[in-house]
């Protein structure tokens, strides 16, 4: 007898009628597919036939690929027929992405990130065109499409697909399963854009039986080689911290499995592990198990016997072959491609002994945050690896050392994830760093946000390194202690200068503060013939010729 | 362009070397030259910048480098392309690390 018709209390419940509209929608879609595929000139009346007005729906689109195509076809429906969305995405990248809310097809917004729409997304919400329920980390979005916000609508983005519907996603599989997995399972309409259809896939990532509706787009989904850094714009400034990171942390802890964001800082670090990391005999030591995009300038540090395992959100566009050629390091499926997924990466880094990202501002008490006042722009999924696995249970070198310092014998012994940030003390155009008191609290309010958004909590944080010195906040005291830790390496900016010398000299003395000369950092070494690589070209060369620059990284 | 000129209190060590120099001028760079100097144990340092209203930071970037090096004797000279102090500081203690011939 089906979902329906149980009773409870003499009253009749239906409890199909998420499959009932499902097949109602099917049926209005299917009149414009043949099988399950779809013309691209037919998708804008499939959407009108298969949106409801007030339904949740998630466009994919993260770092790097996009669903782009199906994003500007819902641009064009009807604002008659399709209205009142509540868009549930994780990145909001691209123009019609806000175009739907200008057009008054979409009112709600819950999401992750934004990036370049920044300004325009904090506009529409001035205007009240827009209500942003919240800015959520990756994990927590997803987390959501389980709970309250399962998407009645989703697209996403493929390589290829076959007749039947069967998905091959490729190196970019990044946020495909979790956005699947909720919307097939719920009753859900999944439209897939992919590159090309073909008679048989290279490898099932998405079983056709998921999939509602499959378009060949007019051209390849968007993609962006956002993990991309080239050697040859790092500083020697940049170089002394990698320096006192490696020393000061990496090697004291025996830091083996880590995550390293995105950025110029980081990069440096990868690049000097096969100089200043092999010469003090750190080789496979530190370093070994990574969860992070394949950055090129990783690849030094592979080929030198550094890095030997990494799980990847998504891939990096020009690293294809290099990867598949790396198999024992990368996770790659049969057909020889990487096989990414943003969940199991941002898990496999959660539970690691390290994270070390950047920022744009930190506060007296550590807390700090890439927002800033003009444009809403979100965190991605740094507050997931930057911050405390409490629930952690499996032991490490490192874990333990920093759970000794940061419980010093009081209580239950526990271990301690590390959580660095790494920054100069001033910012392009000499801002300050370091800050009283974060932008992100004027930017709740005009937002009308539930919190200031804050990307890594201070009492998450564990380290800050900047090119002045390491503070070390589980050594620190109390509030006052942990102030002054963080004056105490703010270098020339107010909050710097404003330090208590005394009680930095103590904290000094307790390790709390450190400078390079208590690391046994010769600053003398901090220059550019300390990096592995000093161009795209030398990684090119380091790769044996399998890594494959965009146009624009290509100056020769 | 700006001239700043300071002089700070003598510290304990005197150089190993007659001079040292690092850096280069450069948007955002700098080049330092440290020279051994009869000073009665005095530092002396003679800035010009490319940026005009930071004296009060050069003075305390200057006055702590001195203490931090212990350095007496020395005359500083800096062409300076607008380096934040982090480069300074960087640039500072590499010609300083040369100047005493510390082990590298």
């Amino acid at each position: 007898m089906g979902d329906s018709g149980t009773a409870i209390d003499g009253a009749v419940r239906d409890w199909g009628t998420l499959r009932e509209r499902y097949c109602a929608r099917m049926q209005r879609g299917a009149a414009l597919a043949k099988d399950k595929v779809v013309a691209p000139d037919d998708v804008v009346a499939l959407l009108e036939a298969v949106i409801e007005p007030g339904d949740r729906l998630c466009i994919e689109g993260n770092n790097q690929k996009h669903a782009d195509f199906l994003a500007e076809c819902l641009a064009e429906v009807s604002p008659e027929r399709v209205h009142d969305l509540h868009i549930i995405q994780s990145n909001i990248a691209l123009a019609p992405h806000l175009d739907v809310f200008e057009r008054g097809i979409a009112e709600r917004l819950d999401f992750c990130y934004s990036g370049p729409q920044g300004l325009r997304l904090s506009r529409l919400v001035k205007e009240g065109r827009l209500k942003v329920g919240a800015i959520h980390t990756y994990l927590e979005l997803y987390g959501r499409y389980f709970c309250d916000l399962t998407p009645n609508v989703s697209f996403i983005a493929a390589d290829a697909a076959d007749h039947e519907g069967n998905l091959y996603t490729g190196p970019n599989t990044e946020d495909t399963p979790a956005i699947v997995e909720a919307t097939a399972f719920k009753s859900g309409i999944l439209i897939a854009q992919v590159n090309r259809i073909v008679d048989r896939v290279p490898r099932v990532d998405v079983p056709g039986d998921w999939v509602s509706f499959v378009v060949e787009a007019p051209r390849p989904y968007y993609i962006e080689p956002i993990f991309t850094r080239d050697p040859a714009a790092i500083t020697e400034v940049q170089i002394l911290m990698a320096m006192m990171v490696i020393r000061g942390i990496y090697e004291k802890y025996g830091v083996a499995r880590l995550n390293h964001g995105i950025g110029f800082d980081t990069a440096a670090i990868e690049l000097i592990l096969p100089t200043y990391a092999a010469d003090l005999g750190l080789r496979g030591k530190i370093c070994k198990y990574m969860s992070v995009n394949p950055c090129p300038t990783l690849i030094p540090a592979i080929e030198s016997g550094f890095v030997e395992g990494i799980h990847c959100a998504g891939s990096e566009l020009g690293m294809e072959n290099y990867v598949s050629e790396r198999s024992d390091v990368f996770f790659t499926g049969r057909d020889g491609s990487m096989r990414s997924n943003r969940i199991f990466c941002q898990i496999a880094g959660h539970y690691s002994d390290l994270f070390i990202g950047s920022t744009l501002q930190i506060d007296l008490e550590g807390n700090s945050s890439t927002a800033t006042l003009s444009r809403i722009t979100g965190f991605g999924g740094a507050p997931n690896f930057g911050s405390e696995s409490r629930a952690r249970r499996h032991g490490s070198e490192s874990w333990l050392m920093a759970g000794r310092e940061a419980h010093r014998g009081n209580g239950m012994p526990r271990g301690r994830k590390l959580v660095v940030q790494i920054v100069e003390s001033f910012r392009e155009g000499l801002s300050s760093t370091f800050v009283e008191r974060l932008d992100a609290w004027k930017l709740q309010e005009s937002f009308g946000l539930p919190l200031p958004p804050v990307m890594v909590y201070g009492d998450d944080l564990t380290h800050i390194v900047t090119e002045e010195g390491i503070a070390n906040l589980l050594l620190c005291d109390g509030p006052e202690e942990r102030e002054q830790a963080i004056r105490g390496v703010a270098g020339y900016t107010e909050v710097g200068m404003a330090r208590d010398p005394e009680m930095v000299r103590r904290l000094r003395a307790k390790g709390a503060v450190s400078y390079p000369e208590d690391l046994g950092v010769d600053k003398r070494l901090a220059t550019r013939d300390l990096l592995a690589a000093r161009s795209i070209k030398d990684l090119v060369r380091w790769s044996g010729g399998l890594y494959d620059p965009p146009a624009r990284f290509r100056n020769w | 362009m700006e001239h700043l000129e300071f002089s700070f209190d003598h510290g304990s060590m005197a150089p190993a070397n007659d001079f040292a120099h690092a850096g280069v001028v450069g948007s955002g760079n700098l080049e330092v030259l440290l020279e051994r100097a009869e000073l009665s144990g005095r530092c002396e340092a003679v800035v010009d910048t490319a940026i005009r209203g930071y004296e009060r930071t050069w003075h305390k970037v200057l006055s702590d480098f001195v203490t931090r090096q212990g350095l007496a004797d020395v005359r500083i000279s800096i062409n300076d392309g607008g380096a934040t102090p982090a480069v300074v500081c960087l640039r500072l203690d590499q010609a300083a690390a040369d100047l005493k011939g510390a082990p590298a």
